[in-house]
């Protein structure tokens, strides 16, 4: 293999090990980048020339921290820098060959997910720093253009070092909360995933799948940590089967079992029993629990998804929530309060595809065919794909 | 390193004045820098009276020009400020979040310029 495509693949698998490790000892987010950015040239100079070393990720952490300590020398007329660089130095004189590289990615997580981070800088800083993602590949996930993204990353690591965002992980009074805003993050770097067409470069659900497991890794005995990872599981499980012949979304009761990952189902069950059994309920539990419930082989016992979804709108109010309450509880029965409920919500959720299709079937059921047809042509003009636009014209045209 | 907090709130979110909710508040306010005893050391801290009393000032091509009324018009009003020390993001904010102000508006948290 060539030294380029060596070192390619070593920052692809590593680069978040290297990198956390390097903040650490280097006490700045961007100036560990720019080190192992400098490290990473040089490896091609050298593995060119000498061979590549029997532990590259060793040879770029050593060479990486060289680079910082020759940054900070040059300013070293600044005085705050001083005292890192003698730690540095000394650091470097002592372990010449770091072998093992310790794992601080847990303070990386923590860092890159900061609730003083905007969402989207979370998900890019992440994918970025954790997945050994590039800046193109980051800013095609947002259909950014690179150096667009580019500033995004470099604006982030300026305000974690101007406004001190510590490489820490949070003390027990923030950690419930601030392991949620991580938590939060993988799911929605998971649910972008599902929202990819297939020509997608990167597939985002294996890179959610992967923080997740790095998660339960680094933070064990975690239920809502190992609740997450569930929630990835059992959904993921589903996702041969999500789109139907015709190439219309299929909602769980409809996709055709045969085809779900039994593998993932297992895992994620056994998680969320793990979870559950430590006795401290949280968000992504209920979450893992509704998901669970959806693949029962004897069908989705309704009441109870409604009964969680109503736990879960306590603990996150939000509209979405409570429509797929509303869902739930029409299936359980409740079709009238069903409908009520959704049309609560129509100042917040007008507009959003979904939610015209909910309430276009609910209508429907409930002999408010006007209605039903209104919602129907909405839900039609918002649609996604054309699949499942002729999949609701179907619907719409069994109204009679 | 040093943060400076400045409180944002619209007219009329606060207790009144004279009511005990009021009061309740007041002695949070008091009580505040002694309570965050450990996370961050208080340095200064005033309240400001309401935005009515605000002249802004501007020199432009040597002319001054001073305006009736706080810099912009918000919803929120400038009413208040602390300037603290902490070693980090994470204790400022821990700080901020005792602020009465941050349950009727809003608290900016900067980082003080260290030249």
């Amino acid at each position: 293999m060539s030294p380029k495509a060596l070192l390619a693949r070593v920052l692809e698998r590593d680069r978040g090990r290297l990198l956390a490790a390097l903040i650490a000892r280097v006490g700045d987010f961007q100036r560990a980048e720019d080190a192992l950015q400098e490290a990473a040239v040089s490896a091609l100079v050298h593995w060119g020339r000498a061979g590549v070393p029997a532990s590259p990720a060793g040879w770029l952490l050593r060479a990486a921290l060289r680079k910082a300590i020759d940054g900070y020398r040059r300013d070293a007329t600044l005085a705050r820098h001083r005292a890192t660089l003698a730690v540095l130095a000394a650091e470097e004189a002592a372990d010449p060959d770091p072998q093992t590289i310790p794992d601080d990615r847990l303070r990386l997580i923590f860092t890159c997910c900061h609730p003083a981070l905007e969402e989207k800088t979370r998900i890019a800083l992440t994918l970025r720093s954790l997945c050994g993602l590039t800046t193109p590949q980051v800013a095609a996930v947002f259909l950014d253009a690179e150096p667009t993204m580019g500033q995004r990353l470099s604006r982030a690591r300026a305000k974690i070092a101007a406004a001190r965002i510590p490489f820490a992980i949070p003390g027990p009074e923030d950690l419930p909360a601030r392991l949620h805003s991580v938590l939060t993050t993988v799911y929605l770097i998971f649910t972008a995933g599902y929202a990819q067409g297939p020509d997608a470069g990167i597939d985002l659900c294996t890179e959610a799948i992967f923080l997740a497991r790095l998660l339960v890794q680094l933070a064990p005995d975690q239920p809502e940590v190992e609740a997450a990872l569930a929630l990835l599981l059992l959904t993921h499980a589903r996702a041969a089967a999500r789109t139907g012949p015709e190439g219309q979304t299929l909602p769980p009761s409809q996709q055709d079992r045969g085809l779900w990952n039994r593998g993932e189902l297992a895992e994620g069950r056994q998680l969320l029993d793990r979870a559950v059994a430590r006795r401290a309920p949280g968000p992504f539990q209920i979450k893992a629990a509704i998901a669970a419930l959806h693949t029962q082989d004897n069908g989705p016992d309704w009441p109870q998804i409604a009964a969680l979804y109503a736990r879960l709108y306590d603990a996150e109010p939000t509209p979405v929530i409570a429509l797929n309450h509303a869902v739930a509880l029409a299936e359980s029965g409740g079709l009238a309060q069903a409908l009520a409920q959704v049309e609560a919500l129509t100042p917040e959720l007008d507009g959003y595809q979904p939610f015209h299709a909910v309430r276009a079937d609910l209508c429907a059921r409930s002999g408010q065919t006007g209605a039903a047809r209104a919602e129907y042509a909405r839900a039609i003009a918002l649609a996604p794909s054309p699949a499942d636009r002729s999949f609701l014209q179907a619907r719409l045209g069994m109204l009679g | 390193m040093k943060y400076l907090l400045t409180l944002y709130a619209a007219p009329g979110a606060e207790p009144a004045p004279g009511t005990p909710d009021f009061d309740a508040m007041m002695g949070e306010y008091f009580s505040l820098s002694e309570r965050m005893t450990g996370t961050a050391t208080f340095l200064a801290g005033e309240g400001l009276q309401g935005v009515e009393t605000a002249t802004t000032l501007r020199k432009r091509a040597g002319r001054v020009e001073t305006m009736d009324g706080p810099f912009a018009e918000t919803r929120e009003h400038l009413g208040g400020f602390y300037l603290i020390e902490a070693a980090d993001l994470d204790a400022a904010l821990r700080f901020a979040a005792e602020i009465p102000a941050a349950r009727y508006g809003s608290v900016e948290v900067r980082p003080v310029m260290d030249y």
